[in-house]
Protein backbone atom coordinates (compact mmCIF):
# COMPACT_ATOMS: atom_id res chain seq x y z
CA UNK A 1 0.00 0.00 0.00
CA UNK A 2 1.05 3.78 -1.00
CA UNK A 3 1.81 5.57 1.99
CA UNK A 4 -0.31 8.88 1.88
CA UNK A 5 1.25 11.56 1.45
CA UNK A 6 1.41 13.90 4.74
CA UNK A 7 0.46 17.87 4.42
CA UNK A 8 0.47 20.33 6.22
CA UNK A 9 -1.23 23.80 6.70
CA UNK A 10 -1.23 27.05 7.83
CA UNK A 11 -2.35 30.84 7.99
CA UNK A 12 0.39 33.90 8.92
CA UNK A 13 -0.89 37.08 8.26
CA UNK A 14 -3.88 36.14 6.28
CA UNK A 15 -7.30 35.67 6.29
CA UNK A 16 -7.91 32.35 5.84
CA UNK A 17 -9.76 33.53 2.45
CA UNK A 18 -7.25 30.53 0.88
CA UNK A 19 -8.10 28.26 3.27
CA UNK A 20 -11.59 28.82 2.88
CA UNK A 21 -10.77 28.41 -1.25
CA UNK A 22 -9.53 24.97 -0.53
CA UNK A 23 -12.37 23.86 1.35
CA UNK A 24 -14.27 24.90 -1.96
CA UNK A 25 -12.81 22.41 -3.73
CA UNK A 26 -16.09 20.37 -2.14
CA UNK A 27 -16.39 16.28 -2.50
CA UNK A 28 -12.95 16.44 -4.32
CA UNK A 29 -11.69 16.59 -0.63
CA UNK A 30 -12.64 13.02 -0.61
CA UNK A 31 -10.83 11.67 -3.40
CA UNK A 32 -7.82 14.08 -2.19
CA UNK A 33 -8.03 12.39 1.33
CA UNK A 34 -7.11 8.88 -0.53
CA UNK A 35 -4.14 10.33 -1.19
CA UNK A 36 -2.66 12.70 1.56
CA UNK A 37 -3.14 13.23 4.85
CA UNK A 38 -3.13 16.14 7.23
CA UNK A 39 -0.17 17.00 9.75
CA UNK A 40 -0.37 20.69 11.47
CA UNK A 41 -3.56 22.68 9.83
CA UNK A 42 -5.91 24.86 10.94
CA UNK A 43 -8.17 21.59 9.91
CA UNK A 44 -6.70 19.73 12.19
CA UNK A 45 -6.18 21.35 14.91
CA UNK A 46 -2.33 19.37 15.38
CA UNK A 47 -0.09 22.61 17.09
CA UNK A 48 3.03 21.54 15.96
CA UNK A 49 4.47 20.15 12.19
CA UNK A 50 6.19 16.71 12.04
CA UNK A 51 8.17 15.82 8.88
CA UNK A 52 5.90 16.25 5.95
CA UNK A 53 5.97 16.19 2.10
CA UNK A 54 4.23 19.74 1.53
CA UNK A 55 3.62 22.66 3.38
CA UNK A 56 0.82 25.14 2.25
CA UNK A 57 1.17 28.82 3.57
CA UNK A 58 -1.13 31.12 3.43
CA UNK A 59 -0.19 35.00 4.42
CA UNK A 60 2.25 37.09 4.87
CA UNK A 61 4.89 37.84 7.37
CA UNK A 62 3.86 40.13 10.00
CA UNK A 63 5.38 39.40 13.19
CA UNK A 64 7.92 37.31 14.98
CA UNK A 65 5.63 34.12 15.77
CA UNK A 66 5.11 34.12 11.92
CA UNK A 67 8.65 33.60 11.58
CA UNK A 68 8.92 30.88 13.75
CA UNK A 69 6.42 29.15 12.32
CA UNK A 70 7.32 29.56 8.57
CA UNK A 71 10.86 28.14 9.46
CA UNK A 72 9.04 25.26 11.47
CA UNK A 73 7.14 24.73 8.11
CA UNK A 74 10.23 25.07 6.04
CA UNK A 75 12.18 22.70 8.54
CA UNK A 76 9.70 20.10 7.91
CA UNK A 77 8.58 19.92 4.82
CA UNK A 78 10.19 18.70 1.46
CA UNK A 79 8.36 21.05 -0.79
CA UNK A 80 7.19 24.42 0.18
CA UNK A 81 3.72 26.06 -1.50
CA UNK A 82 3.03 30.07 -1.06
CA UNK A 83 -0.83 30.34 -1.58
CA UNK A 84 -2.28 33.33 -2.01
CA UNK A 85 -1.27 37.58 -3.12
CA UNK A 86 0.05 37.61 0.80
CA UNK A 87 2.02 35.10 1.08
CA UNK A 88 3.84 35.76 -2.60
CA UNK A 89 3.71 39.37 -2.19
CA UNK A 90 2.29 41.14 1.15
CA UNK A 91 -1.01 41.42 -0.26
CA UNK A 92 -3.28 43.68 1.80
CA UNK A 93 -1.42 43.54 4.62
CA UNK A 94 1.70 44.90 3.20
CA UNK A 95 -0.33 47.94 2.36
CA UNK A 96 0.77 49.51 5.65
CA UNK A 97 4.13 49.39 4.62
CA UNK A 98 4.18 52.36 3.65
CA UNK A 99 3.09 54.15 7.11
CA UNK A 100 5.44 54.05 10.27
CA UNK A 101 4.46 50.69 12.56
CA UNK A 102 4.11 53.03 15.98
CA UNK A 103 1.96 55.69 14.07
CA UNK A 104 -0.48 53.52 13.06
CA UNK A 105 -0.46 51.61 16.46
CA UNK A 106 -0.86 55.17 18.20
CA UNK A 107 -3.48 55.98 15.80
CA UNK A 108 -5.39 52.25 16.04
CA UNK A 109 -5.17 51.67 20.09
CA UNK A 110 -4.74 55.07 21.42
CA UNK A 111 -5.43 58.20 19.43
CA UNK A 112 -8.87 57.57 16.97
CA UNK A 113 -12.33 58.51 18.27
CA UNK A 114 -14.53 55.85 19.80
CA UNK A 115 -11.70 54.20 21.96
CA UNK A 116 -12.54 53.19 25.38
CA UNK A 117 -10.80 55.82 27.81
CA UNK A 118 -7.40 54.76 28.87
CA UNK A 119 -6.97 52.60 25.58
CA UNK A 120 -3.19 51.92 24.20
CA UNK A 121 -1.14 50.41 22.40
CA UNK A 122 -1.13 46.42 24.08
CA UNK A 123 1.73 45.46 25.78
CA UNK A 124 1.04 41.21 26.63
CA UNK A 125 4.01 39.23 26.44
CA UNK A 126 2.05 37.26 25.15
CA UNK A 127 1.42 38.80 21.63
CA UNK A 128 3.81 38.03 19.03
CA UNK A 129 5.49 41.62 18.09
CA UNK A 130 4.79 42.98 14.86
CA UNK A 131 7.49 43.81 12.72
CA UNK A 132 8.45 47.03 10.95
CA UNK A 133 7.34 45.76 7.58
CA UNK A 134 5.14 43.12 6.51
CA UNK A 135 7.45 40.79 3.93
CA UNK A 136 6.26 38.11 1.48
CA UNK A 137 7.47 34.53 2.77
CA UNK A 138 10.15 33.87 0.03
CA UNK A 139 11.80 36.45 1.52
CA UNK A 140 12.24 34.52 4.64
CA UNK A 141 12.57 31.29 3.22
CA UNK A 142 13.30 29.52 0.39
CA UNK A 143 9.66 28.79 -1.30
CA UNK A 144 9.58 25.89 -3.87
CA UNK A 145 5.75 27.16 -5.30
CA UNK A 146 3.61 29.93 -5.55
CA UNK A 147 0.31 29.74 -6.05
CA UNK A 148 -1.55 33.30 -6.70
CA UNK A 149 -5.21 34.13 -6.36
CA UNK A 150 -6.97 36.37 -3.62
CA UNK A 151 -7.87 33.82 -3.18
CA UNK A 152 -6.89 31.57 -5.56
CA UNK A 153 -10.32 29.76 -7.17
CA UNK A 154 -11.02 26.10 -5.90
CA UNK A 155 -10.47 24.78 -9.34
CA UNK A 156 -6.38 26.31 -9.47
CA UNK A 157 -5.81 24.56 -6.00
CA UNK A 158 -7.14 21.66 -7.09
CA UNK A 159 -5.06 22.02 -10.65
CA UNK A 160 -1.84 22.62 -8.71
CA UNK A 161 -2.35 20.29 -6.17
CA UNK A 162 -3.41 16.89 -8.87
CA UNK A 163 -0.55 17.85 -10.65
CA UNK A 164 1.87 17.93 -7.85
CA UNK A 165 0.46 14.84 -6.10
CA UNK A 166 1.24 13.25 -9.51
CA UNK A 167 5.15 14.60 -10.37
CA UNK A 168 3.60 17.17 -12.83
CA UNK A 169 5.26 20.60 -12.38
CA UNK A 170 1.91 22.17 -11.66
CA UNK A 171 0.64 24.86 -14.24
CA UNK A 172 -2.27 26.67 -14.64
CA UNK A 173 -2.97 28.54 -17.52
CA UNK A 174 -5.34 31.28 -18.40
CA UNK A 175 -8.64 31.29 -16.30
CA UNK A 176 -6.70 29.67 -13.32
CA UNK A 177 -4.02 32.30 -13.15
CA UNK A 178 -5.29 35.27 -11.04
CA UNK A 179 -3.41 37.77 -8.74
CA UNK A 180 -6.93 39.21 -8.08
CA UNK B 1 6.48 31.57 -49.75
CA UNK B 2 4.03 33.87 -51.41
CA UNK B 3 3.77 34.56 -54.75
CA UNK B 4 3.48 38.03 -55.43
CA UNK B 5 5.20 40.07 -57.98
CA UNK B 6 4.51 43.63 -56.49
CA UNK B 7 7.89 45.06 -55.64
CA UNK B 8 6.40 46.70 -52.53
CA UNK B 9 5.16 42.78 -50.94
CA UNK B 10 8.67 42.77 -49.10
CA UNK B 11 8.86 40.53 -45.99
CA UNK B 12 11.08 38.94 -43.06
CA UNK B 13 10.85 35.72 -40.69
CA UNK B 14 9.58 36.29 -37.20
CA UNK B 15 9.67 32.31 -35.61
CA UNK B 16 10.15 30.88 -39.23
CA UNK B 17 6.43 32.68 -40.12
CA UNK B 18 6.47 35.12 -42.86
CA UNK B 19 5.81 38.73 -42.14
CA UNK B 20 4.88 41.03 -44.75
CA UNK B 21 5.91 44.92 -44.22
CA UNK B 22 6.01 48.35 -45.62
CA UNK B 23 9.20 50.45 -45.36
CA UNK B 24 9.07 52.55 -42.55
CA UNK B 25 7.10 49.84 -40.30
CA UNK B 26 9.03 48.20 -37.02
CA UNK B 27 9.32 45.05 -36.50
CA UNK B 28 6.90 45.09 -33.52
CA UNK B 29 4.36 47.50 -35.95
CA UNK B 30 4.59 44.71 -38.94
CA UNK B 31 4.07 41.83 -36.19
CA UNK B 32 0.81 43.05 -35.09
CA UNK B 33 -0.62 44.19 -38.71
CA UNK B 34 0.21 40.12 -39.59
CA UNK B 35 -1.56 39.08 -36.67
CA UNK B 36 1.94 37.91 -34.47
CA UNK B 37 1.74 39.19 -31.04
CA UNK B 38 4.80 39.89 -29.46
CA UNK B 39 4.54 41.36 -26.34
CA UNK B 40 4.94 44.84 -25.01
CA UNK B 41 3.80 46.98 -22.73
CA UNK B 42 5.41 50.60 -23.45
CA UNK B 43 3.81 50.89 -27.29
CA UNK B 44 1.40 52.47 -28.12
CA UNK B 45 0.50 52.43 -31.86
CA UNK B 46 -1.08 56.17 -31.72
CA UNK B 47 2.72 57.45 -29.98
CA UNK B 48 6.46 57.38 -31.54
CA UNK B 49 7.64 54.55 -29.57
CA UNK B 50 10.44 54.93 -27.16
CA UNK B 51 11.64 51.58 -26.84
CA UNK B 52 11.73 51.80 -22.44
CA UNK B 53 9.85 48.59 -21.49
CA UNK B 54 11.97 46.28 -23.67
CA UNK B 55 9.22 43.56 -23.48
CA UNK B 56 9.25 43.21 -26.88
CA UNK B 57 12.53 42.06 -27.18
CA UNK B 58 13.43 39.74 -30.15
CA UNK B 59 16.46 38.57 -31.12
CA UNK B 60 17.03 39.94 -34.56
CA UNK B 61 19.89 38.25 -36.71
CA UNK B 62 20.98 36.71 -33.47
CA UNK B 63 20.68 39.68 -31.77
CA UNK B 64 18.81 41.04 -28.42
CA UNK B 65 16.64 44.34 -29.52
CA UNK B 66 13.48 45.98 -28.77
CA UNK B 67 11.58 45.16 -31.57
CA UNK B 68 9.28 48.68 -31.34
CA UNK B 69 12.16 50.38 -32.07
CA UNK B 70 13.91 48.60 -34.61
CA UNK B 71 12.85 48.97 -38.20
CA UNK B 72 11.69 46.28 -40.35
CA UNK B 73 14.20 44.64 -43.34
CA UNK B 74 13.78 42.78 -45.72
CA UNK B 75 14.95 39.12 -44.98
CA UNK B 76 15.46 39.45 -41.92
CA UNK B 77 15.26 36.56 -39.31
CA UNK B 78 13.22 37.61 -36.02
CA UNK B 79 13.08 34.89 -32.57
CA UNK B 80 10.33 35.87 -30.35
CA UNK B 81 8.27 32.95 -28.96
CA UNK B 82 11.07 31.52 -27.62
CA UNK B 83 11.70 30.12 -24.03
CA UNK B 84 14.80 32.14 -23.76
CA UNK B 85 13.30 35.08 -24.83
CA UNK B 86 9.87 34.85 -22.50
CA UNK B 87 12.18 34.09 -19.69
CA UNK B 88 13.57 36.78 -19.87
CA UNK B 89 10.67 38.87 -20.49
CA UNK B 90 9.15 36.99 -17.03
CA UNK B 91 12.36 38.66 -15.37
CA UNK B 92 11.66 42.04 -16.76
CA UNK B 93 8.17 41.66 -15.48
CA UNK B 94 8.67 40.08 -11.95
CA UNK B 95 11.51 43.53 -11.90
CA UNK B 96 8.60 45.77 -12.62
CA UNK B 97 6.59 44.38 -10.30
CA UNK B 98 8.60 44.85 -6.80
CA UNK B 99 9.77 48.23 -8.14
CA UNK B 100 6.07 49.43 -7.79
CA UNK B 101 3.36 48.73 -5.12
CA UNK B 102 1.34 46.31 -7.18
CA UNK B 103 -1.50 45.26 -5.14
CA UNK B 104 -3.78 43.61 -7.76
CA UNK B 105 -6.92 42.47 -5.08
CA UNK B 106 -7.13 46.22 -4.57
CA UNK B 107 -6.84 47.94 -7.31
CA UNK B 108 -9.56 49.09 -10.23
CA UNK B 109 -7.32 47.82 -12.83
CA UNK B 110 -7.64 44.86 -12.13
CA UNK B 111 -9.11 42.41 -15.29
CA UNK B 112 -8.36 45.42 -17.56
CA UNK B 113 -4.31 46.20 -16.74
CA UNK B 114 -2.04 45.55 -19.27
CA UNK B 115 1.03 44.52 -16.87
CA UNK B 116 -1.17 42.08 -15.19
CA UNK B 117 -2.59 40.14 -18.51
CA UNK B 118 0.96 40.15 -19.65
CA UNK B 119 2.25 38.33 -16.40
CA UNK B 120 -0.73 36.08 -16.55
CA UNK B 121 -0.04 35.44 -20.49
CA UNK B 122 3.57 34.76 -19.68
CA UNK B 123 3.14 32.20 -16.31
CA UNK B 124 4.61 34.78 -13.62
CA UNK B 125 3.92 32.65 -10.86
CA UNK B 126 5.85 34.73 -8.31
CA UNK B 127 7.40 38.35 -7.94
CA UNK B 128 10.80 36.25 -7.17
CA UNK B 129 12.86 39.26 -6.25
CA UNK B 130 12.66 41.44 -2.81
CA UNK B 131 9.44 44.14 -2.83
CA UNK B 132 10.68 47.35 -3.02
CA UNK B 133 8.11 48.79 -1.16
CA UNK B 134 8.30 52.11 -2.55
CA UNK B 135 6.54 55.19 -0.87
CA UNK B 136 4.22 56.55 -3.17
CA UNK B 137 1.47 58.98 -2.67
CA UNK B 138 -1.58 59.27 -4.40
CA UNK B 139 -2.98 62.57 -5.81
CA UNK B 140 -6.57 62.97 -5.08
CA UNK B 141 -7.07 66.46 -5.95
CA UNK B 142 -9.06 66.16 -9.39
CA UNK B 143 -12.52 66.19 -9.32
CA UNK B 144 -12.91 63.48 -12.50
CA UNK B 145 -9.43 61.37 -12.46
CA UNK B 146 -7.68 59.95 -9.74
CA UNK B 147 -3.54 59.28 -9.74
CA UNK B 148 -2.17 56.76 -8.25
CA UNK B 149 2.21 56.80 -8.54
CA UNK B 150 2.14 53.12 -6.82
CA UNK B 151 1.28 51.37 -10.20
CA UNK B 152 3.43 53.79 -12.50
CA UNK B 153 5.77 51.26 -14.72
CA UNK B 154 7.24 54.23 -16.35
CA UNK B 155 6.29 53.59 -19.72
CA UNK B 156 5.82 57.27 -20.29
CA UNK B 157 2.72 56.76 -22.65
CA UNK B 158 0.97 59.41 -20.84
CA UNK B 159 3.46 61.57 -21.39
CA UNK B 160 3.91 60.97 -24.95
CA UNK B 161 -0.54 61.58 -25.33
CA UNK B 162 -0.74 64.70 -23.45
CA UNK B 163 2.53 65.93 -25.03
CA UNK B 164 1.54 64.71 -28.89
CA UNK B 165 -1.92 64.75 -29.00
CA UNK B 166 -3.50 66.92 -26.34
CA UNK B 167 -0.65 69.22 -26.44
CA UNK B 168 -0.87 70.00 -22.51
CA UNK B 169 2.28 68.22 -21.14
CA UNK B 170 0.73 67.24 -17.96
CA UNK B 171 3.07 64.84 -17.19
CA UNK B 172 6.61 64.61 -17.12
CA UNK B 173 9.33 62.38 -15.72
CA UNK B 174 11.29 63.51 -12.76
CA UNK B 175 14.85 61.91 -11.09
CA UNK B 176 16.96 59.31 -12.64
CA UNK B 177 17.55 55.49 -12.07
CA UNK B 178 15.14 53.54 -9.09
CA UNK B 179 13.99 57.18 -8.27
CA UNK B 180 13.22 58.27 -11.53
CA UNK B 181 9.38 58.87 -11.11
CA UNK B 182 6.24 60.68 -12.59
CA UNK B 183 5.45 64.19 -12.08
CA UNK B 184 2.39 66.32 -12.77
CA UNK B 185 3.13 69.58 -14.58
CA UNK B 186 2.01 72.22 -11.88
CA UNK B 187 4.15 74.45 -9.47
CA UNK B 188 2.02 72.49 -6.53
CA UNK B 189 2.58 68.96 -8.34
CA UNK B 190 -1.24 68.26 -7.94
CA UNK B 191 -3.23 67.08 -11.00
CA UNK B 192 -5.96 69.92 -9.84
CA UNK B 193 -3.53 72.86 -10.82
CA UNK B 194 -3.45 71.69 -14.16
CA UNK B 195 -5.72 72.20 -17.32
CA UNK B 196 -6.15 68.51 -17.71
CA UNK B 197 -9.85 66.83 -18.67
CA UNK B 198 -10.93 63.71 -18.12
CA UNK B 199 -11.72 63.56 -22.00
CA UNK B 200 -8.29 64.19 -22.76
CA UNK B 201 -6.01 61.41 -24.97
CA UNK B 202 -3.85 61.24 -21.66
CA UNK B 203 -6.79 60.31 -19.40
CA UNK B 204 -7.62 57.02 -21.75
CA UNK B 205 -3.94 55.38 -22.31
CA UNK B 206 -2.68 54.47 -19.21
CA UNK B 207 -1.87 50.48 -19.16
CA UNK B 208 -1.99 49.75 -15.52
CA UNK B 209 -3.79 51.48 -12.53
CA UNK B 210 -2.39 55.12 -12.56
CA UNK B 211 -4.67 57.72 -14.04
CA UNK B 212 -7.90 55.98 -13.18
CA UNK B 213 -11.61 57.54 -14.03
CA UNK B 214 -13.56 58.27 -10.57
CA UNK B 215 -16.79 57.05 -9.74
CA UNK B 216 -16.33 54.40 -12.39
CA UNK B 217 -14.30 51.65 -9.67
CA UNK B 218 -15.33 47.62 -10.14
CA UNK B 219 -18.20 48.78 -12.19
CA UNK B 220 -17.26 45.46 -14.68
CA UNK B 221 -17.84 42.54 -12.82
CA UNK B 222 -14.66 39.62 -12.07
CA UNK B 223 -15.42 37.49 -15.31
CA UNK B 224 -16.74 39.94 -17.74
CA UNK B 225 -13.10 42.04 -17.50
CA UNK B 226 -10.76 42.73 -20.52
CA UNK B 227 -8.39 39.87 -19.99
CA UNK B 228 -11.18 37.44 -18.01
CA UNK B 229 -11.94 35.59 -21.13
CA UNK B 230 -8.84 35.89 -23.42
CA UNK B 231 -5.47 36.16 -22.57
CA UNK B 232 -3.81 39.62 -24.22
CA UNK B 233 -1.94 37.82 -26.77
CA UNK B 234 -5.63 36.76 -28.25
CA UNK B 235 -7.01 40.02 -28.18
CA UNK B 236 -5.35 41.90 -30.74
CA UNK B 237 -7.84 45.10 -32.32
CA UNK B 238 -7.76 47.05 -35.40
CA UNK B 239 -6.80 50.24 -35.15
CA UNK B 240 -4.54 52.52 -37.54
CA UNK B 241 -1.14 53.75 -35.99
CA UNK B 242 -0.06 57.56 -35.98
CA UNK B 243 0.95 57.39 -39.72
CA UNK B 244 -2.41 55.95 -40.44
CA UNK B 245 -0.87 52.42 -41.46
CA UNK B 246 -3.54 49.79 -40.19
CA UNK B 247 -2.42 47.83 -37.43
CA UNK B 248 -3.40 45.80 -34.89
CA UNK B 249 -3.09 46.27 -31.36
CA UNK B 250 -4.44 44.81 -27.87
CA UNK B 251 -4.05 48.04 -25.94
CA UNK B 252 -6.78 48.83 -22.36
Amino acid sequence: MNKKIKVATTSLAGCFGCHMSFLDIDERLLELLELIEFDRSPLTDIKICGPCDVGIIEGGVCNAENVHVLREFRKNCKILVAIGACAINGGLPAQRNQLDLRDILEEVYHTSVGLAQGSDIPNDPELPLPLNKVHPIHEVVKIDYFLPGCPPPADAIWKFLTDLIAGRTPKLGHGLLHYD
Amino acid sequence: MSLVDNSTSISFLIDGEEIPFVKGQSILQAALAAGKYIPHLCYHPEFKPNGSCKLCTVKINGRPGASCITQAEAGLSVESDTPEINDKRRTLLQMLLVEGNHFCPSCEKSGNCMLQALAYDLGVMSPHFPQIFPVRLVDASHSDILLDFNRCILCEICVRASDEVDHKNVFAFSGRGITKHLIVNAESGRLADTDFLATDKAAQVCPVGVILPKRMGFTIPIGRRKFDERPISEQMEKVADAAGIAIRESSP
